[in-house]
């Protein structure tokens, strides 16, 4: 007993660890929903592929891309583990469990809602993670694949994607995953670091409402503004 | 709300022993005063049921004033049915209408088994105070009152923790089976007082350890636990554990 391996291993620990790394992907949706913003204030692209080439660049942010990935693998498997662990700790079902009388449906489907989670950054990422750092993005705008300041014009990517109406489905429906994830995960954290306050815990709900629709908002406005042209 | 006499349909979950399947069986009963409590109710359908020649349902229950902690049904998918802070042998019949169809299961859990019908075995919530659920003191003369000072607040939160009965209605309801309510009540009540500080570390680490052992699930903050809490254990009492579990685990080095 004492270590801290051991208390890793522990219930507890198990779950410190969701928490934590999922503060960090919640300190990572600031940064890239601030980063899209670019898109909303320069209809040339070039402020936001500045943007992009900072990121692809800076070698802290790349430091930090190698930090998330792992961040993003341990929250997933832990998830998982726990997923299973859970649904193992009662193997006969109800047959009749009214949930909705004492908790919220998305607090009960925080797997299934990660799950569709994981599926949709399979696309996300083959869109413009892979294609940005791995495959480059020549094929996408033919002969220009630079913009006017000279960097790599991702602003036409994402337009050449949204142009498809089924990304922007898939796009939009992953807002409303995230959007009851971050609703239960937000303020769940602070529970489970043990932050349970009586003057505090209400104005971290609060907060957490306030993310949960403000962020996956202006991520899911992006698409939808491309594809019915308003304004960029 | 019932005021005349009812009629009601029983779906409940009968199995022999801990090795049989079990399944739901329906009854009838004719009659039902909506003053009688829900185990009252039970207890005419096995007068019936004994009449008949049939073997009665087997259900817990002891003070039936819903201070002991031994009833424990989960009624129409909730533990101790559709009312708020009670047990079910403070459950009326008038909290339901005459020709109602209701079902009576046992609680659900990996580390409560089945016994017979609807009584589960609860001894892993024991295991998990004898784990270090209590102080260790030699007992002398009673001390005088408030030799001790404990600020009024102090001694509340810790009451209030105490009022756990470890029905385990909270392990019943959560969707993970998690028994971090009962755990963190019985942690709290002593982690508040005085008395339970010399061993406080110690404990957290050997009541979770005991937790984990039992087979229960992880608590994923759903806060079904206490909505469904008879005596309104507060989630509070889960975080005030995991700090102290926190505090003993990677601060403090005191071994468990």
């Amino acid at each position: 007993m004492g270590s801290i391996a051991n208390a890793f291993s522990s219930s507890i620990g198990k779950k410190l660890i969701m928490g934590l790394t999922g503060l960090f992907l919640i300190s990572f949706l600031l940064v890239h929903c601030f980063l899209n913003c670019f898109v909303f204030f320069d209809k040339t692209g070039v402020l936001f592929n500045e943007g992009a080439h900072f990121m692809a660049t800076n070698w802290i942010i790349r430091a930090m891309e190698v930090v998330l990935m792992l961040g993003l693998l341990l929250h997933i498997i832990q998830g998982a583990r726990l997923t299973f662990e859970n649904q193992a700790a009662r193997p006969v079902k109800y047959a009749y469990n009214d949930g909705n009388a004492n908790s919220k449906w998305y607090s009960r489907s925080m797997g299934l809602l990660g799950t569709l989670l994981l599926m949709f950054l399979v696309v996300h990422l083959s869109d413009f993670w892979i294609v940005s750092r791995f495959t480059g993005i020549e094929h996408f705008n033919g002969n220009t694949p630079v913009d006017a300041a000279g960097h790599e014009d991702l602003y036409a990517v994402m337009f050449a994607k949204f142009s498809e109406p089924w990304r922007v489905i898939v796009y939009v429906l992953a807002m409303f995953s995230l959007a009851y994830h971050l609703l239960h995960g937000f303020a769940s954290t602070f529970q489970t670091m043990g932050w349970n306050h009586k003057k505090y815990t209400p104005i971290i709900k609060s907060l957490g409402v306030a993310f949960s629709i403000i962020i996956p908002l202006l991520f899911a406005l992006m698409p939808i503004a491309i594809y019915f042209g308003w304004g960029l | 709300m019932s005021t005349g006499n009812m009629n009601l349909t029983l779906k409940v979950w009968r199995q022999k022993n801990t090795k049989d399947k079990g399944k739901m069986v329906d009854y009838k009963v004719a009659d039902i005063s909506p003053d009688m409590s829900f185990l009252e109710m039970f207890d005419v359908l096995n007068e019936d049921l004994i009449t008949k020649g049939d073997d009665p349902i087997v259900f817990d229950h002891d003070c039936r004033e819903g201070i002991c902690g031994m009833c424990s049904m989960f009624i129409n998918g909730r533990p101790h049915g559709p009312k708020d802070a009670v047990t079910t042998c403070q459950l009326h019949m008038r909290s339901f209408k005459d020709g109602d169809t209701i079902v009576v299961e046992p609680w659900r859990a990996k580390a409560f088994p089945v016994i017979k019908d609807l009584t589960v075995d609860r001894s892993a919530f024991d295991r998990v105070i004898a784990a270090g659920g209590f102080i260790s003191v030699n007992t002398g003369n009673a001390q005088d009152a408030n030799n001790l000072p404990i600020p009024k607040a102090q001694a509340d939160a810790a009451f209030e923790a105490a009022a756990c009965i470890g029905c385990g209605a909270c392990v019943a309801t959560c969707k993970n089976a998690s028994a971090m309510l009962f755990v963190s009540a019985k942690i709290s009540q002593l982690a508040l007082l005085p008395q339970g500080q010399p061993e406080r570390y110690k404990r957290v680490q050997n009541m979770v350890a005991q937790m984990d052992a039992e087979g229960f699930g992880n608590c994923t903050n759903t806060g079904a636990c206490e909505a469904e809490c008879p005596k309104g254990i507060s989630l509070e009492n889960i975080a005030r554990m995991n700090r102290d579990y926190y505090s003993a685990k990677f601060i403090s080095e005191e071994e468990g």
